[in-house]
């Protein structure tokens, strides 16, 4: 069973200040910190289990810039076998299509029975590069996936699809194929101190345009379908009041209000 | 030209919400692009959904087939592809649900389709459409433009995802649309995905649903031996405990006691939000709230847009304080 993961090294925006940058495109990085997007954890985990039952071999694969090495080499301390990471200065500005596109050139050539990406960047949340990275694979693909079951190894897969209110889809699905992994769906491991020495010491692969025999025009703005034009904050709408004070001032005020209104 | 197409998305015999916010929205949109807004709705039996969207849109294409009585990326796709590519609307919506998650990206990409996806408003500027998104957990928005069409004689074509109840349903005048039967382009049965079935939730022992007061914890919380605090407010103020999906995919409580798009949508008289920072699946599931209560220290966090009263400071502080109050008082 050889598995696939796409993994993004995203900041982590979730308790930061997030400050737009000058040209209103992108946001100030330098004070943040990064890490494995949440959902490809859980597909890194999700990878490294199968290892575990059928053996085969686990290979990440992000594009990305050379800080990025940190998240690859976490996963490789975790188990993972290889790593490759794709970068060149002309891949800035693509989309989820070029970037899909540039993952595509990386991967067509590669033995593999699962691809596996997490169900959506907790950056800027398309959700779209795995399913265009199966169309242009010509491979199936099941989106949100919280439970798999391998049925034959490089034949087909039994996944659950997470739908709304706490539904589930259960499909059928011919390998190869790309799942993408929705969080919850294991318990990801912590990388050990030896593994961890370990895994600072291991190669990871790296391909430029050239290498993938990308033209120009294929990535980047060029190469990308839709534009990220301006970032801005959100309109405020109806606030919430705001109370202030310290803990024991605030609780009573809020008790207060929260009778006066008869809700307690 | 100019034509709005909506994916009608239905399941287990109910047409989803989202299919009549999209059509209201459309209409508008339509009127802008100065074409028609068209329902395409794919199915088995399904003459009274069509009959409901008619009135909601100037046609309703309809492609009834046996093998499109359970959604299915891979056949929906294959049905979409060649009526998108026969009838050439300017604009494809499709919902930001699991569905249109499945199938949007791969039919865009098949299409050479420039798609922006989980959209919350659309604007026009110098005739140019433009999608607005947020990005970054709801801290920031985004403005989006689509590729034009490279080709100069060829009309532009777009798709686009729209997130759940990111517009309202609207009481609109009926539009009494027509109703056309088209063939089932499908020569086979899915070959490479199938349909098997549906697992309902299991249910669990509290239906947080039914309770007046929720008290929803949040990735905030940190560790799970921190939980017991929100515990005791929740049962100093006479309510439930329920999470945001983070705590739950942790396995700190289980999958019942979910607020949210994925699991429970809940409307209790009272919620308070503990170190949740309020992303849209989470809202879309308490946001109904009669009264909310935000507990989180990040000032920007979005939940604080639908609360009403917060209050930004630590939760291992403020949390035992009004604990302490609600016990004495």
């Amino acid at each position: 069973m050889d598995t696939v993961v796409c993994v993004k090294h995203v900041p982590e925006t979730a308790e930061a200040d997030i400050v737009i940058r000058e040209d209103e495109r992108g946001i100030e990085e330098k004070d943040l910190t990064f890490d494995i997007n949440e959902a490809d954890n859980y597909a890194v985990e999700e990878a490294l289990l199968w290892k575990e039952k059928f053996g085969g071999s686990v290979t990440v694969i992000t594009v990305g810039p050379e800080d990025a090495n940190m998240t690859v080499r976490m996963c490789m301390a975790k188990g993972a076998d290889r790593a490759i990471r794709l970068d060149d200065e002309r891949f800035e500005g693509s989309d989820s299509y070029a970037i899909a596109k540039i993952l595509h050139a990386a991967l067509k050539d590669m033995d593999f029975d699962v691809v596996l990406t997490g169900i959506q960047a907790s950056d800027d949340g398309h959700g779209q590069v795995g399913p265009i990275l199966a169309q242009m694979l010509g491979i199936p693909h099941a989106a949100s996936v919280v439970e798999t079951e391998i049925i034959e190894e490089g034949k087909l897969a039994r996944v659950h699809r997470e739908l709304e209110g706490g539904l589930h889809e259960v499909v059928e699905i011919e390998l190869p194929a790309v799942l993408t992994i929705q969080t919850g769906i294991n318990e990801p491991r912590y990388a050990s101190i030896l593994g961890i020495r370990k895994a600072t010491k291991k190669e990871i692969a790296l391909s430029g345009l050239d290498d993938l025999g990308l033209g120009e025009d294929e990535v980047g703005e060029a190469g990308s379908k839709t534009r990220l034009e301006k970032l801005f904050l959100p309109p405020a709408g109806e606030r919430a009041q705001i109370l202030e004070g310290p803990p024991q001032e605030v609780s009573a005020e809020l008790i207060g209000l929260l009778k006066d209104k008869g809700v307690i | 030209m100019g034509d709005v197409f909506v994916l009608a998305e239905h399941r287990r015999g109910e047409l989803r919400e989202v299919t009549l916010e999209m059509l209201g929205k459309g209409r508008e949109l339509a009127g802008q692009l100065g074409g028609q807004l068209k329902a395409v709705l794919l199915g088995h039996g399904v003459d009274a959904f069509a009959k409901e969207l008619a009135d909601q849109a100037h046609e309703v294409l309809v492609v009834e087939d046996e093998r499109l009585e359970n959604f299915n990326s891979e056949l929906y796709q294959k049905v979409l592809a060649s009526l998108l590519t026969e009838r050439k609307p300017t604009l494809t919506l499709i919902g930001h649900t699991a569905c249109g998650m499945d199938l949007a990206p791969s039919l865009a990409a098949e299409l050479n389709l420039p798609l922006a996806t989980d959209c919350i408003g659309f604007e026009f500027e110098d005739g140019r459409l433009l999608a607005i998104r947020e990005m970054y957990g709801g801290k920031l928005q985004a403005r989006v433009s689509f590729l034009e069409s490279r080709i100069s004689n060829l009309e532009s074509q777009y798709m686009a995802t729209v997130r759940q109840a990111a517009f309202p349903l609207q009481e609109l005048e009926p539009l009494g649309g027509q109703i056309v039967a088209l063939d089932s382009p499908l020569a086979e049965e899915a070959r490479r995905k199938k349909f098997i079935e549906y697992v309902e939730a299991a249910v669990g022992e509290v239906d947080i649903t039914q309770s007046e007061i929720v008290v929803a914890v949040g990735r905030g919380i940190k560790e799970r031996e921190n939980l017991e605090i929100v515990e005791k407010l929740a049962e100093a103020v006479g309510g439930v405990l329920a999470g945001s999906r983070p705590v739950i995919d942790a396995g700190w409580l289980p999958p019942e006691r979910q607020v949210g798009q994925s699991g429970k949508t809940v409307k209790p008289k009272l919620y308070i939000a503990v170190g949740i920072s309020g992303a849209s699946q989470h809202l879309a599931g308490m946001k109904g709230s009669e009264t909310i209560v935000a507990i989180n220290k990040d000032p920007n966090a979005p939940i604080f847009n639908v609360a009403t009263y917060g209050i930004v400071d630590d939760l291992f502080k403020v949390v035992p304080a009004l604990t302490e109050q609600l016990s004495g008082a």
